[in-house]
Formats: structure tokens, sequence, C-alpha cells
């Protein structure tokens, strides 16, 4: 067949690739495909778009920086750093800070957007939590996120860890004590970790390859199958009007999210070269490089890590340390630094899958919740967030204690008590505050808006005038399931036999009734009717009010209304009516 | 307690002056819950009503793209004309310039496109039909047809040698990777090295990191010096010796000092010395404070009385530090007795074994 | 000169060799040993100054003859140095009973402080207030001095002397607006918590190499603004205002409809 004479390039491409990949198919599909437009589904994107930044100004640092632990002496523009010995890590380091153009900038977008990464996951992973988007069918997709989480943690781990600086050198010490800490396989997983006994000389070439191959690749294969399983299950929206658990309602791939989402790209990065230009992160010339000896006040490691550090600032020693048959079990360190991140992170990954078992609830979800109306799930998230920040203050006690002129020892007691009793008390707090909404949202639906117009009738009541809400604002309030405790069939059967597995779904239930029980159910048009059926006296009793306002002659006995003279311009009422 | 408003009972309905619900009066009955109300209509854009404004929002864009590219041309020029120099200020005016220009850029781009799609691009919401994860029954019992056909295929069926075998032999096949790389990643193995440092009877204490060694004389009351043992910079991994081997030294009164009975000969005229390395998991614990005697870790805020064993007074740290028995030799310097009594730092497994 | 080889066999000779022998070594010290060139010399009129101005300021608690009583320590043998730092910064007198004097507006002018600094110096000998030269940035080498102050230094006062937190209250100050005397005169005399850096321990040119140090520092961060110099903890707290604070206000932006 002949070719057109009219084809553009653009078509030739096009036909071409079709011709050997069938590409329309993929076209088709795809380019026009619908995503919700909310500013809360843009969270991920941040962390996404850290995450090329990362991989752009990491490859501009792979070109200069030394993986090495070889002793040199560094010779160069920076006057404290010279004559001085250092490892080759250290000295390339240095060498790309001062006399790289643009080599400074490249490791501080680097570094602020390593921060950047793991803060957006972390925000990101709360929007998800706190709207219920874990739901089936996507549960797995948040293990994925999870597991993105972790590997975050250790990009950056090992990342800050490269330039072999006194800061991250003492970081490395402490994880080298943390691991020899670890019952029977201590000292061994030491050795494996270092190549023999701390330092050592093979810990910096390690890093790097795990910073640079293997967790981004691992995380490149996550994010592909995060990614896919978005466009697999569609996203998420809220509960706007319009919007079911049967459609998907926002704009189209092509041209709309190219521009938004690519755009945002941009503006990340732009954020990025912004915070590298103005801000210094991670001054290793400051720090030195790496000696067992010294070590600088302030010795903490980037924000990630601070609650493993606050957790490990405030476990008591006394007492902790046991000797059983004369080996030593320091559960000083294993409790702050295993088996609390332990908890913790099984406790989020497995989140869905938990309050899936709580709730019996096996439907799919697609409309996001809104927090309010899942109070315990909210007030838990809260909780749980309330003792990370109380870690990562403690964490930070020398920097509180300087800068607001406390004792340090004063700070540690008063965050011991406040991570244990702070989860508890923010839970209760969250949880009639979603409760509070829950009614406030009630009333407004069932009662309107005030709008601030006070009426006094002739018979000396006063009432406030309210604004119903339209079927739009209503919707929103009242889109939610009531959703309530699994019921508990009996325990015996009708000839007296106990049911076996009774005292599972017993234990079951108790847990549904805990997350449940308490609620405030969304209001049903019933509901609304009675309440405007209450409400109706007053609204005829108001409507021949404002008949008589605005024309019958003054002094017949209708109601006045506060603030008005007896004057009264019968076009305004009209206008106020609407 | 529970708080639970449920559903209230239906009373009379009268007409509400709303008007958009169903009416009671028995005939038809209220629904469960709220209709949908569906899409709420759309509200057209200045830009998309008014010419006037729609080319003021074009102009828009295209300013931004200019500034983006402005930003680009910025940094290209600063790359070349404002090298980072010799001076901590030359450096710094290369970095703010070069990253100003790269945020201009980055940012105006990003911006542009954004208002474009904003303002210019269509704004009419589209509505597509989710379906449900779950394939189809059909689709389904296919698949369970195609594995059972293959799985017949295979002769795997009632075959459970085979079953057996397959697994018994992958499972071994990892061990020809994992063997050879854990074995060889951990150096000799020798944990007990975790044992012994440096120091031996007769080594001298030496100032770190010059390697002087110190004389009783000079320290004085309320010193405090850091100190590696005589040679360490000779010694085959002196890093890691190094790492076991630092010592932290200070003069107390004599009067101040409490020590245990068979330690009385550890300290030389008030000069005590202990491990630098916290107990607890191993930073250098440094800040002695001359008034208290009490020696911090910064790391965690371990704290110690130097006046009375290093034992623990405050924070995570479970042990003492181990101390180093000191005399002088006779030309008056300091020197290590022995060597520590017990491991040095953390403790691990195996420590007391 | 015969008259005394005529009596180098007398029973005092050797008595007399060793007091030549002892003022010579004397002489040798005298003309050798580093003096603090800048200090004036201090005059009886300074002490009596200075002792009226201890009895007036200083007496309440460290006792009228400075012998010190309780927590209070005796002044006895701190040295003109030890003066110069605690009045001259404002940490003496003491503002309030507390873990830690803090620096505040000196309460004694410059010449009042020299006196009260003669007349403890008078009491016992102790470190002197160092010259100008001892302390000089410009004759320091910043690279020994960053080398010193990393092992002895900056576990208390930071990396960069931005300053950090000891136990119970206690602190060890930022360094940024420190003069080169005070921080000579600081590691000299070991003021409060602070040890007490002798000459052995860090000796004169290693002091004024840390001052060196302390002094280029001043000249700011290759990177940018310094974030206050305290570590990874102020760069996680601007990451989330700045950084996640301008992105989510880019969100919502975005997510805006326009008008």
């Amino acid at each position: 067949m002949s070719r057109p004479s009219t084809q553009t390039a653009a078509s030739g491409t096009a036909d071409y690739l079709d011709q050997r990949t069938g590409v329309g198919l993929a076209v088709k599909a795809f380019a026009r495909k619908v995503f919700p437009d909310h500013w809360s589904f843009m969270l991920g994107e941040i962390a996404l778009y850290s995450f090329v930044v990362l991989l752009i100004t990491g490859v501009f640092l792979t070109l200069f920086f030394v993986p090495s632990m070889g002793l040199t002496t560094y010779e160069g523009p920076m006057a404290s750093m010279n004559g001085v010995e250092m490892s080759e890590a250290f000295a390339s380091t240095l060498h790309l800070s001062f006399e790289v153009t643009g080599g400074l900038l490249m490791r501080q977008i680097h570094h602020w957007a390593a921060l950047l990464f793991i803060a957006a996951i972390v925000t990101h992973m709360m929007r998800v939590f706190f709207t219920g988007a874990f739901r089936k069918p996507r549960e797995v997709n948040w293990v994925v996120g999870f597991t993105l989480m972790i590997l975050g943690i250790a990009a950056g781990f090992s990342g800050y860890s490269l330039p072999d600086d006194v800061l991250s050198g003492n970081g490395l010490r402490i994880t080298d004590g943390v691991v020899k800490s670890i019952p029977i396989i201590g000292s061994y997983l030491s050795y494996f970790i270092f190549g023999g006994e701390f330092p050592g000389e093979a810990i910096i070439p390690r890093l790097y390859v795990v910073h640079i191959l293997l967790v981004p690749a691992l995380i490149l294969a996550l994010i592909g199958l995060h990614l896919f399983f978005v466009v697999l299950h569609k996203h998420t929206h809220y509960g706007l009007p319009g919007r079911t658990e049967r459609n998907v309602v926002g704009y189209p791939f092509f041209p709309i999210y190219v521009a938004k989402a690519g755009g945002f790209f941009f503006m990340v990065f732009g954020v990025l070269a912004l915070m590298g230009a103005t801000m210094t992160i991670n001054p290793v010339w400051n720090y030195g490089p790496y000696d067992p000896s010294p070590v600088a006040a302030g010795a903490q490691p980037d924000w990630y890590m601070l609650f493993l550090e606050g957790a490990l600032r405030l476990m008591p020693g006394q007492g902790t340390e046991w000797v059983i048959a004369g080996f030593t079990i320091s559960l000083n360190v294993l409790i702050p630094a295993l088996v609390l991140p332990g908890i913790l992170f099984t406790l989020l990954a497995l989140y869905p899958f938990i309050e899936a078992y709580v709730t019996g609830d096996k439907r799919e979800h697609h409309i996001a919740d809104r927090p309010r109306n899942a109070p315990v799930r909210t007030a838990f998230g809260v909780a749980v967030l309330t003792a990370f920040v109380v870690l990562v203050l403690a964490g930070s006690n020398d920097i509180l204690a300087t800068h607001f002129a406390l004792s340090i020892n004063d700070i540690t007691n008063v965050f011991r008590a406040l991570l244990i009793v702070s989860p508890f008390v923010a839970f209760w707090v969250t949880k009639r505050i979603c409760l509070g909404l829950q009614r406030k949202d009630r009333e407004l639906v069932l009662h309107g808006h005030e709008t601030g117009r006070i009426v006094r009738f002739a018979s000396g009541e006063y009432i406030e005038v309210h604004r119903p809400l339209d079927e739009y604002e209503r919707w929103v309030r009242v889109a939610h399931e009531p959703r309530r405790p699994l019921p508990l069939l009996p325990a015996e059967d009708e000839r007296g036999v106990r049911r076996k597995g009774y005292r599972r779904d017993a234990f079951r239930a108790r847990l549904s009734r805990f997350f449940y029980e308490d609620r405030v159910e969304p209001v049903t048009p019933a509901e609304l009717a009675e309440a405007q059926a209450h409400a109706g006296h007053d609204a005829a009793a108001l409507e021949r009010h404002d008949d008589g306002a605005r024309g019958l002659p003054e002094g017949d006995g209708s109601p006045r209304q506060i603030g008005e003279g007896p004057d009264v311009d019968a076009e305004r009422v009209d206008a106020r009516e609407r | 307690m529970s708080t639970h408003e449920g559903p209230q009972v239906s009373g009379e309905v009268t007409r509400p002056a709303g008007g958009e619900l169903v009416t009671g009066d028995g005939e038809g009955q209220l629904p469960d819950r709220f209709p949908n109300p569906g899409l709420p209509p759309h509200r057209p854009r200045l830009a998309d009503t008014d010419p006037a404004a729609e080319r003021r929002v074009v102009r828009q864009v295209a300013l931004l793209f200019g500034i983006s590219a402005l930003g680009t041309i910025g940094m290209v020029v600063a790359y070349f004309a404002v090298p980072p120099g010799e001076t901590i200020g030359s450096m710094r005016l290369s970095n703010l310039l070069l990253g100003l220009g790269l945020f201009l850029a980055m940012f105006g781009f990003g911006a542009a496109a954004i208002h474009w799609a904003k303002t210019v691009m269509s704004d009419v919401e589209h509505v597509e039909q989710r379906h449900p994860q779950r394939s189809d029954p059909q689709t389904r019992s296919d698949a369970v047809a195609v594995l059972s056909e293959g799985t017949a295929d295979s002769g795997i069926g009632r075959r459970g040698v085979l079953k057996g075998a397959l697994v018994g032999a992958l499972a071994l096949v990892p061990l020809t990777i994992a063997v050879p790389l854990v074995g060889e990643v951990g150096g000799d193995w020798n944990v007990g090295k975790f044992r012994n440092t440096l120091w031996a009877r007769g080594k001298r204490l030496t100032k770190d990191p010059s390697g002087e060694p110190i004389r009783a004389a000079d320290v004085t009351i309320g010193s405090v010096f850091h100190v590696i043992p005589e040679g360490l910079r000779d010694s085959e991994h002196w890093i890691e010796e190094k790492a076991k081997a630092v010592v932290l030294m200070v003069r107390l009164d004599p009067s101040d000092l409490t020590e245990a009975p068979n330690r009385r000969d550890w300290s030389y005229e008030g000069i005590v010395a202990y491990s630098k390395i916290c107990t607890h998991v191993g930073c250098p614990v440094a800040l002695y404070e001359q008034q208290t005697h009490h020696l911090l870790c910064p790391c965690h805020q371990s704290t110690f009385d130097v006046a009375d064993g290093a034992k623990v007074l405050f924070g995570p740290a479970s042990r003492p530090l181990p101390q180093l028995p000191i005399t002088v030799d006779d030309e008056g310097y300091l020197i290590a007795q022995d060597d520590f009594a017990e491991p040095i730092g953390p403790s691990y497994w195996e420590r007391l074994k | 000169m015969k008259a005394i080889v005529d009596r180098r066999h007398h029973r005092l000779a050797p008595v007399v060799l060793l007091l030549a022998a002892l003022l010579t070594m004397g002489a040798l010290y005298a003309a050798f040993s580093p003096t603090p060139a800048g200090a004036a010399v201090a005059t009886q009129t300074d002490i009596d100054a200075g002792r009226a101005l201890f009895t007036a300021n200083c007496a309440t608690c460290h006792g009228p003859r400075a012998e010190g009583r309780d927590e209070v320590p005796s002044l006895i043998g701190v040295g003109a140095a030890a003066v110069d730092f605690q009045v001259s910064t404002g940490r003496m007198p003491m503002q309030a009973s507390g873990p830690q004097a803090m620096a505040k507006p000196p309460a004694l002018d410059a010449e009042q402080t020299r006196q009260l600094a003669a007349y403890v110096a008078s009491l016992a000998p102790g470190p002197q207030i160092p010259s100008a030269e001892q302390v000089n940035p410009a004759l320091g080498d910043a690279a020994n001095g960053m080398a010193l102050f990393r092992t002895n230094c900056a576990m208390c006062h930071g990396a960069v002397g931005s300053g950090g937190a000891l136990t119970s209250g206690k602190y060890a100050p930022a360094l940024g607006q420190s003069t080169p005397t005070e921080i000579y005169e600081a590691m000299l005399t070991g003021p409060q918590a602070m040890p007490v850096f002798n000459d052995a321990n860090l000796t004169p040119d290693d002091k004024r190499d840390v001052i060196a140090f302390l002094e280029a520092q001043k000249a700011g961060s290759p990177g940018g603004t310094d974030l206050g110099a305290v570590g990874p903890v102020s760069e996680g707290l601007w990451v989330w205002v700045v950084g996640m604070g301008l992105l989510i206000a880019s969100a919502v932006w975005i997510g805006a409809k326009s008008s």
C-alpha cells in the first residue's frame, strides 16, 4: 500500500512503531485514562519525583566519588583540611564539593532529595492510611509501598555513610554495636558486615554497591509494581457528588496529567534546587574524616532514623543487661533498636489485613474515607504518629536542651513518660474529635447553615434562620455508609451444642466492637424529613412573617425583625429570602 | 460506654421548606440513604468565556516558560563565569547562582505546564467505569482449566517422588552461591579479637593523634587527655586497633576518688584512665565535666562517674567503662600496667566466655 | 682572675658554683621564656583597686580572702586569665545560682576587670592573660587547629563550635561570638565544667591554631546558610518546613480549580 503524501513525521513514527509493537492498543487504552484530581493524591508523586532527582544527581556524583577507604592526604582550597590524612572516599567528596563546578550543588540537591523522598513517602503513607485507601483491592500495594519506605531508609543510611566522615562513621559504629548485641550470631554478623573488626576497609565499598545498585534496582522495580497497581486498580477518589464505588471521575491522562504530573516533576526539582542553592546540608568538611576517637555534639542520624535514635536514648540501662549462663543479652540495645522497630514495622505492614479481619469487610473500596468517618482507625494512626514524634524529639534531646535551656536529663525522663502515656491520650482525644466532627456533620445536614439572621415573632419567640444544604453540599456528609460491629452468632445452637470456633468469633466480635461500637451514623432521608418536620412550624411561621414584611401595612401584628425599623425594604427582604 | 446515634423512628413527614425530598402522605417510601446527586454542573472558567482573559492566561504561560529559559541560560552563564574558586565566599556564590538558575529553569517550566493545564486545557470532568478486579467466572474457570491441562501434561500428577525431589534439589541450589558469599564476606571470622587491645604492660600512654608520650606531671587536676597507645600508627590494622584502644585520662584530687579495693593501684596519684568506647553501642565517650567528674557520651547520653569506677549514672549504658591500669615508668611517663580486664565497648553474646 | 683560680679548692667553692649555675639558669630562663608581652604590668594601685572591687562584687560568695566555701571554688591560684575570662564575658558576678554561670553583659569595665585580675593574680601564681600575639588567628594554622578541635573540643562544643549540651542543664556554649582572648583563656583555665587544657596538653601554638580554626568559621558555609550548624536534626526540620511545605502548597495549587 502506498503512503499518503500528507503523512507527517509524527504519524510516520507512530506507524513505524505500531507495525513492530502493536502499540496502538496501549495508546488507545491508556492515553485518555481518567485519574481523579485532588492535591492529596499528589503526595506520592513528590516521592516519585524526588527519586528521579536522586537518580539524576546521583549519576553525577558517581562520576566523582571514589568508594575507597584507602588513605590519602588532601590538598585543596579548603584551608582547614589541607594536609590532613583521610580516606579516598572523604577526599573525593571534598574534591567534588569544592573543586567541581556544580558539584556541591549536586551533592546538596541529592541529600535534600533523599530527606524529601522519605518525608513524602511518610506523608503519602499517612494520607493512604487515614483515607482507608489500603483496603481491598489495594492491600498488596500497601505492602509494596511499605517495602519502598524501608528501602528508602536503607538507601538514605547507606548514602550518607559513604563520605566516611566522623558523624556517619559514628553512626556505623552504633550500627556495629547494635548488631553485636544480637544474641548468638551478633559478633559474626558484625564481622560479616564489616569484613572483620570495625571499621575495616570493606564497609564503604560495600555500602556503595548497596547504595547505587542493589537498593535503587529494588526501588525501581517496586515503583514499577506500585504504579502498575495504581493503574490496574484505578486510583481511589473522595466521596464527592458524582463519584461512586463503580466509577472514576477525573481528567484524562493525556493531556491533563501529562501536563500536571510532568509539571509537578519540574516543580519538585525546582524546589530541591532552591534548597540545594541556599541551605547547607551534611557539611562533611566540618565533621572531618572518620577516626574512631573524635565525636561531635549534635550526633544524630538523618531525620528518618531519629525514631530509632530516640528509642536508644530513652531506654534505661539499669538492670536491662542480663547474663544467662555466661551469655550476655543486652536488652537495653535490643529492645529499642530491634524489638521496637520490629513491632512498629510489622504493625504498619500488616495493618490492612488486621483491619480487614477486625471489620469483616470483604468488599472492594474505591471511595476514600474522610478520616473522621473512621474514628478508631484515625485515632490509632494518630497514636502511632504521636509515639513516633515523641521518639524523634527524644532523639533530638540534646538540641532541645541547648536551644530551650533545659536539662537533658529532665527532657529524657519526661519523654520516657510521654512515650508510654501520650499515645493513649492521643488516641482518646482523636477519637473524640472525630466523633465530634461527625456529629457536627449530622447537625449541619439536619439543620442547615446558620445564616445569622435572627427573627423574632410577635409571640416573642426568637429563631435563627437556617439555610438547608443543597444536595451537593449534603452528599459529602452523608455519602459514607454506617459501619456496625460484626454480629456474633450465638454460642450454642438450638440444641444446646456449643459451636466450634465460638471463642475465636467472640474475640473477633470484641475487636470489631472496639473498632465500630462508638459511632455516629450518617443522616438518612427519614431523619432529615423528621428534622424538617420539626423545623416545619418554624418555617411556616417564617414564611408568614416574611410575607408580611413584603407588603402588608405595618401594625397588623406581623412580627418585626430585630434591628430593622418599620419601613422594611421589600426588595431587600425578597433578595435575602433567596 | 458506647455512644450510638442511629436512625430514628420516622414520624410524620411534612413538606419541608427545602422541597426536594420525596413526600410522605403514605405514597412511596423514603430511600434508606440519600441518592448520589451526580456531578455538579460545570462552571466555565474565565479563560473559557472571556477572550481577553484567555489571552492574558496564555501570556502568563508563555512568560513562565520564558522565565524557565532564562533560568537555564543563567545557570550556563554562571557555570562559566562563576567557578567555585578558592574561598568559601566564592564557592558559596557559585553554588547559589547555579542553584538559582536551576530553580528558575525547573520551577518555571513546571509552573508553566501546570498553569496551562489549569487554565487552558479542558477542565470538563470525565467519568470512566470501574470493573471489579475479580475476573468473571468464565475466565476463572478457563484459567483453572488451562492450568489443569498443563499439570496433566507435566506428568507430575501422582508422582510424589518427582515433586519431592524437585523441591529438595531446588532448596539446595541457593547454597552454591550463599556459602562462598557468606563465607568470604566475614574476613577471618576471628571474633576472639574483640577481647584484646594493643595495651600491654609497659606501653606508654601518648597523646591522640600526635603520639607524644605524656608525663604524669603534665596532667594537672581538671585536665583531660585523649590517649592512644605508643606505636599505634606502626601496628597492622591501626584504625581497627585505635577503635578499641582509645582511652580518656583525667586527673582528680585523690580525695575525690573512690576506688575498689582491688583497683587501688590502677590509678596514679589521682590520674585515672578509662576506655573511651561507650559500653552502650560504641561511640567515643568524651564529654568530661571537670567539676562533677561526670563523663557524658553525646550519642545517647550515657553518663559515667569517673570518680567512682566509671559506673553508670544515667542513660542506656548498663556497664561501667573498663579501666586501664596505669602507673609511671622511671622517666615519669605514664604507662599501662596491662590490657583491659574485659572486652571494651558494647556487649556481645559471648563477651564473658 | 688569679684570686678566683687560687681559691678553686675552697670548701665553699661548690656552693658558689651552684649559686652561679642557678643564677645563670634563671637568667637564661627569664631571657628565653615567653612573657605575656601585651599584659600591662600590674601596679600596687591596681591590686588595691582590685581588692576593693573584689570585696564589693565577689567576696560574698568567694569569701573575703577568695578562699571559697561549700560549692564556691577558691580563687587562690586561678590566675589573672581566669578572672579576665569570667568577668569580661559577664559570667561573673554570677546572675543566679543554677547549673552554670551564663554569659551576659559584663558588670565591670575593662579597666576594672584588669584591676580585679591583678588582685587575684597577686594571691598566688596562676595562668596569665595571653598577649595579643599569642591569640592572633592570622599566625595560627587552621588545619592543625581543626584537627585539635575535633579531638579535644568538638564533643562538647559541636563540630564548628555551635554549642552542645552537657548533663543536668549545663552546656558548652556556642563560640561564634567569643573573642580570641576569651577562647585562649577558657582553654587555659577550664571554667566551670570545661576541663583544663594546660600548656603541656595544648601548647600555646596549639591554642592559637584552635583560635585560627574558629576564626575561619566566620566565613560561613560554602553551601549557603548553615541552619545553625547543629547537624541533621535541623536539616530534618527544614526539609519538612521548607520542602514539604512548598510542595504541598504547590500541590494544593495544582489541584485547585482555576477561576
